[in-house]
């Protein structure tokens, strides 16, 4: 008798979500877990995203920095050469100087470099605040009105900041991304709460908060896996948009992306290290089902896009 | 079922309070309240009570004893205060309890004041390390735990053993494997071992109105499943217990007339059976 491998089906589905307005790109909507196309549907792969900032990356590690040297003293330059150059699929632009121990940028200017960014792309944004939960309500209010009709990603709308910046995301049809600190039954709160401002739940982008290998990765790897099975075996709907995965932010923090090789030897070529550490992050949140990264180094990203090539 | 009133802790301001300047008032009206409304022994929970602990169990328990006809548990890890305790309590009204002995070893001697005080005695289902994992690992310490009670001389029949509740809103899967194991609990000895709870840390950390609602409905369910004692609120309890029919209707799939209780009990019952993931606004979804 042939063998006839077991098959899981689910009643829940994956929401699928398209962003941007010229060029599109789509995600989710699959009915199974990550890659198990032998068990249903799946209609789209991951998008990676390329990570840019309003800033000169100085924080970055050299690694990663030296790659963007020539283009990152402007966000146009460089989100055009990410485009243009890196074939990206979708920039994410992280509003870093808007944070008040920063350069403590105003709305105003976050608001123009949105507008220029978009004007000189054809791709799809995605527009991140500081971090800074005050702050990100009032800088995310302009950036969404700037980015009116361009089907952008707003983020990202937290416990304490979410009615605000579900308002203005709201008010100019953008997409949203929600998130809350490693912890499954808050982000579904979160989720609630923000539906239940009329938020359409078929545009939400969930984030239960991402970390690099190392560094609580399996914490992430965890609750988005658990996040998953709810919104494919219990058809929970409120736990049914995708999700995102913030790398290139975590792995790049991490001692292992930037140790010299003078002082520990033993670990290897730095610049391996970083785009390894980075793509390995990466690939491991794939599989927990994450179906957008932002990411920065453009070689974790050729070698995550391959990864996926070659899973479906 | 035995009912152990559970509003005296130190963790409640005015309880604290009240134990600090040894204010009887709050005490014994509390205390009163809860025997009023069906409990049939008070828990006087002292914390860790490192300073004075001796005195302030005395206290409690005289100050308790006074007004109210009913024996007492015993709460705290201070081995020399549940030792004061057990002195002064008036064991007219009933074998006091102490809460508790576990599989930490530094608990063990706990053991010894049941033996010599001839008190009952809770065994916590929790080892030196992390919380248990599941039923099975909580009825492998229960196990060790019986095992050390008849080593110290105390009967099983004086045991109770508590599987340790924890919060739905973070350890959801938990509230399942806590019904599970006071099954597998009472399978360990004929007669069946005794069980207790600690029931409101089910919804520790829950939005203030949904906590008598998941408290009573899961207390239900562990009533379904042979509990024989909670620490919980009488007055909670006996509400549980009027709904006691109309939630055992629902757990058998009968429909009921109150349509608006019957969807607050099902979505209730679902995030206790793990069917649906809980979040603070569970009841409005």
């Amino acid at each position: 008798m042939a063998f006839a491998a077991p098959k899981e089906t689910f009643s829940g589905k994956v929401f699928e979500v398209t962003i941007g307005a010229d060029k599109t790109a789509v995600f989710g909507g699959e009915n199974v877990l990550p890659f198990h196309l032998f068990e249903g549907s799946v209609p789209n792969s991951p998008v990676i995203a390329y990570e840019i900032q309003d800033v000169v990356p100085d924080d970055w590690p050299e690694t990663v920095r030296k790659v963007y040297k020539s283009v990152s003293g402007d966000p146009i330059t460089w989100a055009k050469y990410c485009q243009d150059e890196l074939n990206a699929k979708a920039i994410a632009l992280r509003l870093v100087s808007t944070h008040p121990d920063r350069e403590n940028r105003s709305p105003e200017d976050a608001a123009k470099t949105v507008k220029d960014v978009l004007s000189a792309i054809n791709i799809p944004l995605i527009i991140l605040g500081s971090n800074h939960i005050e702050k990100d309500s009032s800088v995310l209010i302009r950036a969404s009105e700037a980015a009116k009709g361009k089907n952008c990603v707003i983020g990202k709308a937290q416990e304490g900041n979410y009615k605000t910046i579900t308002a203005a995301a709201m008010a100019n049809n953008h997409k949203l991304i929600a998130m809350s600190e490693l912890d499954i039954n808050l982000s579904k709160q979160l989720n609630i709460l923000i539906t239940q401002m009329g938020f359409d739940k078929e545009k939400l982008i969930t984030d239960p908060m991402c970390s690099a290998l190392g560094y609580g990765l399996e914490y992430t790897y965890s609750v988005m896996e658990r996040i998953r099975l709810a919104a494919l075996i219990q058809n929970d709907t409120t736990m049914q948009p995708p999700m995102i995965a913030d790398v290139g932010m975590y792995t790049w923090k991490t001692k292992e992306a930037q140790a010299l090789e003078s002082d520990l030897p033993l670990w290897g070529s730095l610049a391996e290290r970083g785009i390894a550490w980075e793509a390995v992050t990466a690939s491991a949140l794939l599989m927990s089902g994450a179906e957008l990264l932002i990411m920065r180094h453009p070689e974790a990203v050729k070698a995550v896009e391959k990864f996926i090539e070659e899973l479906v | 079922m035995l009912i152990i009133g559970e509003k005296l802790s130190i963790i409640a301001k005015r309880v604290r309070e009240a134990m600090m300047k040894r204010d009887k008032g709050p005490i014994q009206e509390i205390a009163t309240r809860q025997w009023k409304e069906g409990s049939g022994m008070i828990d006087a929970n002292i914390g860790p009570a490192e300073d004075g602990g001796e005195d302030l169990m005395q206290w409690m328990v005289t100050t308790i004893q006074e007004v109210v006809p009913l024996p007492i548990c015993l709460d705290t890890t201070n081995y020399q205060a549940i030792e004061a305790g057990l002195k002064v309590h008036n064991n007219k009204w009933g074998r006091p309890l102490i809460n508790s002995t576990s599989n930490d070893p530094e608990r063990f001697p706990i053991l010894e004041l049941a033996a010599k005080y001839n008190s009952q005695i809770i065994g916590l289902t929790v080892g030196k390390g992390g919380l248990p994992a599941d039923a099975e690992e909580r009825a492998a310490i229960a196990a060790e735990i019986m095992a050390r009670a008849m080593e110290y001389g105390v009967p099983l029949e004086d045991i109770y053993l508590d599987p340790l509740v924890l919060q739905i809103a973070t350890s959801q899967d938990h509230a399942m494997k806590v019904i599970d194991a006071i099954k597998m609990f009472r399978e360990m000895n004929d007669p069946p071992m005794k069980t207790v709870v600690g029931l409101s840390n089910i919804s520790n950390g829950c939005p203030k109105h949904i906590r008598p609602i998941l408290n009573k409905y899961y207390f239900i369910m562990l009533m379904n499943a042979g509990l024989d004692a909670a620490i919980a609120d009488a007055h909670e309890m006996a509400e549980a217990m009027q709904e006691k029919q109309l939630v055992d209707d629902i757990l058998a799939g009968k429909e009921i007339e109150d349509k608006e209780k019957m969807k607050v009990v099902q979505k209730t019952l679902d995030v206790i059976m793990n069917k649906t993931l809980y979040a603070h606004s569970y009841l409005e979804m």
